[in-house]
């Protein structure tokens, strides 16, 4: 299915790949828009509990009072406790999360990806089948069986999300390996006796970032999305709040307070919309093959 | 001959597949902290070191490990999942009861997705800049970043509450008397919802995967000729170009079997859907051990099966692929 073609070099341009990249990515409005999302998150996520403070876990007012009334933006939950706070303080968990369990992800795919394009033959078969093996198991319920069995901490949420989610990166880094130890600047460097780790690291991996840094931001996405259903089950620390569990405890009682369920939701489909367009513009601006369409 | 070889050693290797993914389950389940006899000395209210060591003597929890796990593997294999102290009854019979309500509802949902996929894929590959490629780039969007769980609660609050138009919850209604017909516009009715609510995630993979296929294909040459020899540009679309446009959609389709039960999940939670996914969550939380193998085992034999079936589809659909193999 992948078509890859050899890339053809272009013609010489003034300007270092990573500026033409962004040059690319700023041109691109709905890339800048999920941006400025995403760091509005983060803000909210880092400087709000210190803006607008309070427990998440207090009951401060009235349970249900509808937002804007009575002072609290977003209203109370059906403990009476602020939504605001509650949501500013899931933004952390879900923002934790995402970039963790992704960092994990993407540890695990290249260092599987790069050994298996790399070294080919048996290496290459024994890891692609323990890939394959990780994409038989179930994602969410395996990971569910995790937390459950193994205690719902947000290190052991981060690792059950990692542990299933590695295998599309590793089959990405390896096709780029194994396209990339044919070219011509490998072979020279393994002329000159450059060592194969330093080959592995500093010669085929830069070359072989860009597909992987896309995946890479929709994997934290993804994982924001699997933190949310494993919380939202219940399946979460409980001595945090996240957006997930909002949704889940609250769900009872839409029938009084639909907003409860709706917000929180609202603010899980933002963030990861936004990380969609981002990864979409990283997409169009480190893929030059593509720029033309 | 080469096919039958092909699937022959595809079936192995899915055995061995299989094998594998049991050891893992079981040893994971080993590894965790507690066993069943703890589990039902607490629903029990406690119990005495004699009575536990009874119950782990029954389970053959006081063998060694390697033992406990051939043996386990040995029943699976014999088609035995085990029993469940929890629902006091057979795994397997467990797993089929809640087999049919998870298979209406993941194969609903997957067969609206790809026709509707397919035709708004279609539709808006014929004409890119038309009002359907908007839709279809929204659905995408929406599709990817908005979890299934609130879509659900979303389409429960606006369906359920307010209009009114279908039960909130369940699969059937205990005031609709009598089988036939009424049973099964009864169940239809409730079925509505999750399978909308599964069918956005879906929904959105395929079709803006069907769009993207198209255009390639109608740029290929082959439906130039097919144009240049005078074919209407329906016939060429339908009869020629949708062929292989379809191809990839199907490899995708065949990948979400692993996430069947796993989607499924979320959505029966929503609705609290009598499937499987309801059992894995009960089952989880019970800590009842041989149920969540049970299910763990089942959804990997999914998967499995799922691949060789996509693989002999794409087989019969596309004939370039296998002959490579």
């Amino acid at each position: 299915m992948n078509t890859q073609k050899t890339p053809t070099p272009s013609t010489a341009q003034a300007q270092s790949p990573m500026g033409e990249a962004w040059r690319m990515f700023r041109r691109d409005h709905a890339a800048m828009a999920g941006l400025l999302v995403l760091m509005l998150v983060l803000i909210a996520g880092l400087a709000g509990p210190y803006v607008y403070s309070g427990d998440p876990f207090e009951m401060v007012w009235a349970p249900f009072t509808t937002p804007g009334t009575d002072g609290f933006v977003l209203g109370t939950d059906y403990l009476g406790r602020d939504l605001l706070v509650m949501l500013i303080h899931g933004a952390r968990v879900s923002i934790a999360i995402g970039l963790s369990a992704a960092f994990l992800t993407v540890v695990i795919g290249i260092t599987v990806g790069a050994l298996a394009g790399f070294y080919r033959g048996w290496v290459e078969e024994l890891l692609m089948r323990l890939t394959e093996f990780f994409q038989v198991l179930p994602t969410l319920l395996f990971s569910m069986v995790i937390v459950a069995l193994f205690g719902a901490s947000l290190p052991m949420i981060t690792l059950a999300i990692g542990i299933v989610s590695w295998p599309p990166v590793a089959r990405i880094t390896r096709a780029e390996f194994m396209r990339i130890r044919e070219l011509e600047y490998v072979t020279a460097a393994r002329a000159c006796g450059v060592s194969n780790v330093k080959i592995i690291l500093q010669v085929i991996l830069p070359n072989a970032l860009p597909p992987i840094i896309v995946q890479a931001a929709l994997m934290v996405g993804s994982a924001i999305l699997f933190e949310a259903g494993l919380s939202f089950l219940g399946l979460t620390d409980p001595n945090v709040v996240s957006w997930g569990q909002i949704i889940g405890s609250n769900r009872q009682y839409i029938l009084d307070s639909s907003y409860t369920v709706t917000i929180p939701g609202l603010a899980i489909f933002v963030t990861v919309l936004a990380i969609s367009l981002v990864g979409d513009g990283l997409n169009d601006a480190l893929n030059p093959k593509l720029r033309k369409r | 001959m080469t096919f039958l070889r092909a699937t022959f050693f595809r079936s192995l290797y899915a055995i061995l597949l299989l094998i594998a993914v049991l050891v893992l389950n079981f040893s994971m389940m080993h590894m965790a902290p507690g066993d069943v006899a703890d589990t039902i000395a607490q629903s029990m209210g406690g119990a005495d070191p004699e009575i536990m060591a009874q119950i782990r003597a029954d389970y053959g929890l006081d063998q060694p490990f390697l033992i406990q796990l051939a043996t386990y593997v040995g029943k699976v294999l014999n088609f035995d999942l085990g029993f469940s102290f929890f629902y006091n009854q057979p795994v397997v019979s467990l797993i089929l009861e809640r087999l049919p309500a998870t298979l209406l509802l993941v194969l609903g949902a997957q067969l609206l997705a790809l026709t509707l996929g397919v035709v708004l894929g279609v539709i808006s590959a014929r004409n890119p800049n038309g009002m359907t490629s908007h839709l279809v780039t929204g659905l995408a969007l929406f599709g990817y970043a908005a979890p299934v769980f609130w879509t659900g609660i979303l389409c429960l609050i606006a369906f359920s509450l307010h209009l009114g138009w279908f039960p909130t919850s369940g699969m059937r209604d205990v005031t609709v008397a009598g089988g036939g017909w009424a049973k099964l516009l009864d169940i239809a009715h409730h079925a509505v919802l999750p399978i909308i609510t599964l069918c956005s995630v879906y929904l959105a993979l395929y079709s803006r995967l069907c769009r993207t296929a198209m255009l390639e294909v109608l740029g290929s040459d082959y439906v130039r000729t097919a144009k240049a020899k005078g074919l209407s540009a329906r016939q060429v679309v339908y009869k020629h170009a949708l062929k292989n446009a379809v191809s990839p959609v199907i490899t995708l389709a065949g990948l979400q079997f692993s996430a069947v039960i796993s989607g499924a999940v979320l959505v029966e939670a929503v609705y609290s859907w009598p499937g499987l996914g309801t059992l894995a969550f009960q089952s989880i939380i019970a800590r009842d051990t041989p149920t969540i193998l049970g299910i763990l085992f089942f959804s990997a034999l999914v998967v499995i099966v799922g691949n060789l079936l996509t693989d002999i589809a794409l087989r019969l659909v596309d004939p370039r692929v296998g002959g490579k193999q």
